[in-house]
């Protein structure tokens, strides 16, 4: 008998793999499947070790860069590329990391806020991710040499697999005693450190893997759209990604994925039918969420479903 | 095997030509899905809004209008699609590519910022679409990242260089320090403007660099202005050079010194008011008061968007009408042959007089050196600027020798 | 010395006055921050979108209010809008504490900073609505207009108002809270809220009027903002994650400490720009992370 969550897995990748079969555009597939990655990554951090980042933006956005100009200018494959912006963001998620958490709740969402509007202010200056033009014309080239991204199909399959190996490092870690103890750090950290564990270095290794995860997210992103821009090391990602993560529903292993598909199905629907009110609308949900909606669409599923039986 | 067949079928719609797909013939045409469909890619909420956004979706109706009456109602279909890519080119390289290979958009249009413009230029390319910017700015649009199936309409850093920079050494204005934007666009207009400055026998004194975007400017003019320059350029755009302009006022930089602003545009003056913007020299490519012409179409735009026309939103109905035109004439609406009669046929309307589209999809045609009215010069509402001179076409553009697009080299 | 860098003690003085005025920004926002930190324990994420909302409710009070009315000539002056946009931006802020704030203090702090970043959203989202965002002048009163000639530079009638202003308002507020009745029923109810409650004064009340008050305070920035800076919806949001930093610099325990760190970090800018204006944007983040390093509770923080 498999339990609610392998069901909930096997859907996943059911829907996953058929749905550019069903006339869904690919392209925006593509966006929710990193896009959904970036939460996931996020949620590791805020649902299980309830750590509130400002600051995400800083490692999608870095990890856009690096694989973006390591593909573009050194010439390296696409995974390669994408392995040296995963390895760049766990390395800024790191020294970042190691500031933050010097400080917890509020102040942590602070720092890492600041932290990654300073990295903004780099990367606008630097001169070879083109500042505001961002850096374009990233060639999409062939997976191990063999297998052409410039193809829609493959390129797609490659992101959905990409996306599945980070699902399931993310659910293997939330599983692991590793992630027993982040969870007894968000339920209790003075206890937890009485306990004897070394809170700060459990900390700092999950906001590693978090960081490390959204660049892989950010990097494949590039690949994707073949552009980095300032745009995913702006602020609002950061905001964007808790808004995900919060609608779909805290610390719940599918979550951040429906909140994802939601977040970015509603900004492209309604991006150029209302114009601004996208904002207002996100804003609203967020309210909404915040006030009455803590669990999110996924735990308030799961709620339910509990209650019937 | 269904697998197969789809991508199959998705990789025929991406490289086929669209007119070999479902060729339909409509008013004599052939049409690869029976209607022509044109985009407007555009900042509808953002920096640029004013000087683009809804107004360019107006003016691109109106050419659309125009264009049906014009033929007496016996034409193709024609829709009109329309997006915002809030100014970010990620956001503008995704709605270009759905608009192209899932609505089967033909041309995009305006395309304000170089960042968007720039983005959708090679994905227009991949899908042999047609891209016509009238936004941007940037002299890559013509130079390095020049496309066979682009054409750039309005503007260009090196017109509003040469214009404003020119004018203003001769003018006595022959020591200058910039006030940059810290990014591609301001460093480009700021090397643009600094060769044309010391090319008519000017000084360049020094730069400074500003965040972007910038909220407090006053310190950067402290410098400027103890740089002792006569000129102080202001190589930035929209909110930023009109906040530079207040806080340059507020400093007492004015009379001593003046202020160049390279980039500015009709609702720029509109918004500082003529009392800040006053005596200061700008470059466009269009102005709305400046004949019978100008005027006419103008007030028709004025009563549908209750704003004058700004010359991106003037290069949008020009060189939307351009477009409807060519294509009737190719007889098809695949980007290679609509390309080539662009090219080949002058545009002669209200915004350009025997205009030619070059080899790397410059549109040369004369720009107007003007200056801001004093307020009691003003007689009636948007009356803006004195046209000081008008700038001959061959001295707007950027000389065909110098160029480092390779279709030039042809 | 500092000719021998190239950089004439003119420059030098004139920066560092500039850098003054927007220390007395980042002073009167993060004062507002920290004096509902201190009562709320939230962090006010919309402070920003509230500062902006003054600065708007200034210009439309000088430009539309009137038309709206029916008659084109009334409008709400400068110093009239000093007064009344900071109460309209106050009450709207007891609006936001009554209705949604107030179910949120049982629970995890940083549910406070998504709703307020939510409200920060919508507020934006708004304005740009309505206004776009290429932004709206607002002409400085005629009292204040020109320049005082120091010598070394043309101060800004207008500029030396902010300064004179703010510094007033910050040290009114210092001196409320640490040294009056009132200030010390608040610090009380920050230090031990049910104690205070059995004394018999309203501290549901207080905490309203506290948020409306720290809220007010942005607003009030908003206003002697709206003359120097473009009006316009996003002007808010970027100068907010500054004044976040300074907040951390500073550590959130004391007025004083918030005033003293928001002047000092507008000074340090001020310098930046005249040694390497390119790191005047990134100045105060690197800042932060060393004082993180060297006294992670902040300069004037105590450590719980």
């Amino acid at each position: 008998m498999l339990t609610r969550t392998q069901w909930g897995f096997i859907a996943l990748i059911v829907a996953g793999v058929l749905a550019p079969h069903l006339g869904v555009y690919p392209t925006f597939l593509m966006k929710c499947w990193c896009l959904a990655l970036f939460a996931c990554a996020f949620n590791l951090l805020l649902g299980y070790t309830g750590l509130l980042s400002f600051g995400h933006a800083a490692f999608i956005g870095a990890a856009g860069y690096i694989a973006g100009y390591s593909i573009k200018a050194w010439g390296l494959s696409p995974e390669l590329g994408i392995l040296a912006g995963t390895a760049f963001a766990g390395v800024l998620g790191y020294l970042f990391g190691s500031l933050a958490i010097r400080r917890a709740g509020i102040y942590f969402a602070m720092i890492t806020l600041a932290l990654a509007q300073m990295l903004y202010f780099v990367w606008l200056q630097m001169k070879f991710t083109g500042g505001e033009d961002g850096l374009q014309g990233v060639p999409r080239g062939k997976l191990f040499g063999v297998i052409d991204l410039a193809d829609t199909l493959n390129l797609y399959y490659f992101v959905f697999a990409i996306f599945i190996v980070g699902f399931l490092l993310i659910y293997r870690t939330i599983h692991s005693p590793f992630g027993q103890v982040l969870k007894s750090i968000r339920e209790n950290e003075p206890r937890a450190i009485s306990l004897g564990y070394d809170v700060d270095k459990y900390k700092l290794l999950a906001f590693v893997l978090s960081a490390a995860l959204a660049g892989l997210a950010g990097a494949t992103k590039t690949v994707v759209f073949q552009l980095a821009s300032l745009t995913d090391a702006h602020w609002h990602t950061s905001g964007e990604v808790v808004l995900m993560t919060l609608l779909g529903g805290l610390g719940t292993v599918f979550g951040p994925v429906v909140g994802a598909f939601v977040v970015v199905g509603l900004q492209n629907q309604l991006a150029d039918k209302v114009g601004s009110w996208v904002q207002v609308i996100m804003g609203a949900i967020f309210v909404v969420c915040v006030l009455a909606f803590r669990r999110g669409i996924v735990g308030e599923w799961m709620t339910l479903f509990s209650r019937k039986r | 095997m269904k697998r197969k067949l789809v991508s199959l079928a998705v990789a025929a719609a991406l490289t086929l030509a669209p007119g070999a797909l479902v060729a339909q013939q409509k008013g004599g045409l052939k049409l690869s899905d029976g209607v022509v469909k044109i985009g407007i890619l555009t900042d509808m909420s953002g920096l640029y809004a004013d000087l683009s956004g809804a107004g360019s979706i107006t003016a691109a109706k109106m050419a659309i209008e125009d264009f049906r009456a014009q033929e007496k109602g016996n034409v193709f279909p024609i829709e009109l699609v329309y997006g915002d890519h809030q100014n970010k080119g990620d956001v503008a390289s995704n709605k270009a590519r759905e608009w192209f290979e899932r609505d089967k958009v033909d041309m995009i249009g305006d395309l304000v910022t170089t960042s968007t413009a720039l983005a959708v230029m090679p994905i227009a390319k991949q899908a042999n679409r047609i891209t016509i910017v009238s936004g941007a700015a940037s002299t890559l649009i013509t130079g390095k990242n020049c496309t066979d199936t682009n054409v750039h309409y309005v503007y260009d850093t090196y017109a509003l260089a040469n214009g404003t920079g020119k004018a203003v050494v001769k003018q006595g204005g022959d020591s200058w320090f910039f006030l940059t934007a810290d990014y591609a666009f301001g460093h480009s207009l700021e090397k643009d403007t600094s060769d044309v400055v010391k090319a008519n026998g000017g000084k360049v004194l020094g730069a400074v660099r500003h965040p972007f975007p910038g909220t407090d400017f006053s310190s950067f003019l402290l410098k400027a202005q103890s740089s002792g320059a006569k000129v102080i350029g202001l190589a930035n755009a929209g909110t930023d050079t009109t906040n530079s302009i207040k806080q340059a006022a507020e400093f007492g930089i004015m009379p001593k010194q003046s202020l160049a602003g390279l980039l500015m545009f009709l609702t720029d003056i509109h918004s500082l008011g003529l009392k800040t913007a006053q005596n200061m020299y700008l470059t466009e490519g269009f102005y709305w008061d400046f004949n019978a012409e100008t005027r006419a179409w103008s007030k028709r735009y004025y009563d549908q968007h209750k704003r004058m026309p700004t010359m991106v939103q003037a290069g949008v109905y020009s060189s939307t009408m351009h477009y409807l035109k060519a294509v009737k004439a190719a007889g098809t609406d695949e980007a290679k042959a609509v390309m080539a009669k662009m090219k080949q046929t002058p545009v002669n309307d209200f915004f350009a007089k025997n205009a030619r589209i070059r080899d790397d999809g410059r549109l040369v045609h004369d720009f107007y050196l003007l200056q801001v009215k004093k307020p009691e010069e003003s007689k009636y509402p948007w009356d803006y600027y004195h046209v000081r001179q008008v700038i001959p076409a061959a001295d707007a553009v950027g000389p065909a020798a110098n160029s480092e697009c390779p279709l030039m080299k042809k | 010395m500092f000719e021998l860098l190239g950089i004439t003690p003119q420059a030098l003085y004139s920066q560092l006055l500039v850098g003054l005025i927007n220390g007395s920004f980042y002073a009167l926002l993060s004062l507002g921050l920290a004096v509902i930190f201190g009562m709320l324990n939230i962090i006010n994420f919309t402070h920003g979108a509230q500062y902006m909302l003054g600065a708007f409710l200034a210009w439309i009070g000088l430009t539309q209010l009137g038309p709206w009315l029916g008659s084109p000539d009334f409008s709400l002056n400068y110093w009239a809008a000093l007064i009344v946009v900071p109460l309209l931006v106050g009450a709207l802020g007891i609006v936001i504490e009554r209705t949604m704030l107030r179910h949120l203090y049982k629970l995890d702090h940083l549910y406070g900073l998504l709703l307020t970043f939510g409200i920060a959203l919508i507020i934006e989202g708004l304005f740009r609505q309505w206004h776009g965002s290429s932004g709206k002048s607002y002409d400085i009163p005629e009292v204040l207009r020109g320049a005082i000639n120091l010598g070394f530079m043309y101060l800004p009638k207008y500029r030396a108002w902010v300064i004179v202003a703010s510094l007033t308002v910050c040290f009114a507020t210092w001196f409320v809270i640490e040294r009056t009745k009132l200030g010390s029923y608040l610090r009380a109810g920050t230090e031990n809220p049910r104690l205070v409650q059995a004394f018999g004064i309203n501290v549901p009340l207080m905490i309203t009027l506290t948020y409306g008050f720290g809220v007010a305070l942005a607003g009030f920035a908003g206003v002697l903002a709206a003359p120097i800076f473009t009006v316009s919806p996003q002007m808010g949001a970027d100068l907010i994650i500054v004044v976040f930093a300074v907040v951390v610099i500073g550590g959130m325990g004391s007025i004083l400490g918030s005033i003293v760190t928001g002047l000092a970090l507008g000074l340090v800018e001020g310098l930046t720009k005249v040694f390497y204006p390119e790191a005047s944007a990134v100045v105060v983040f690197v800042i932060m992370s060393i004082v993180l390093l060297v006294r992670p509770a902040g300069l004037f923080g105590r450590e719980k």
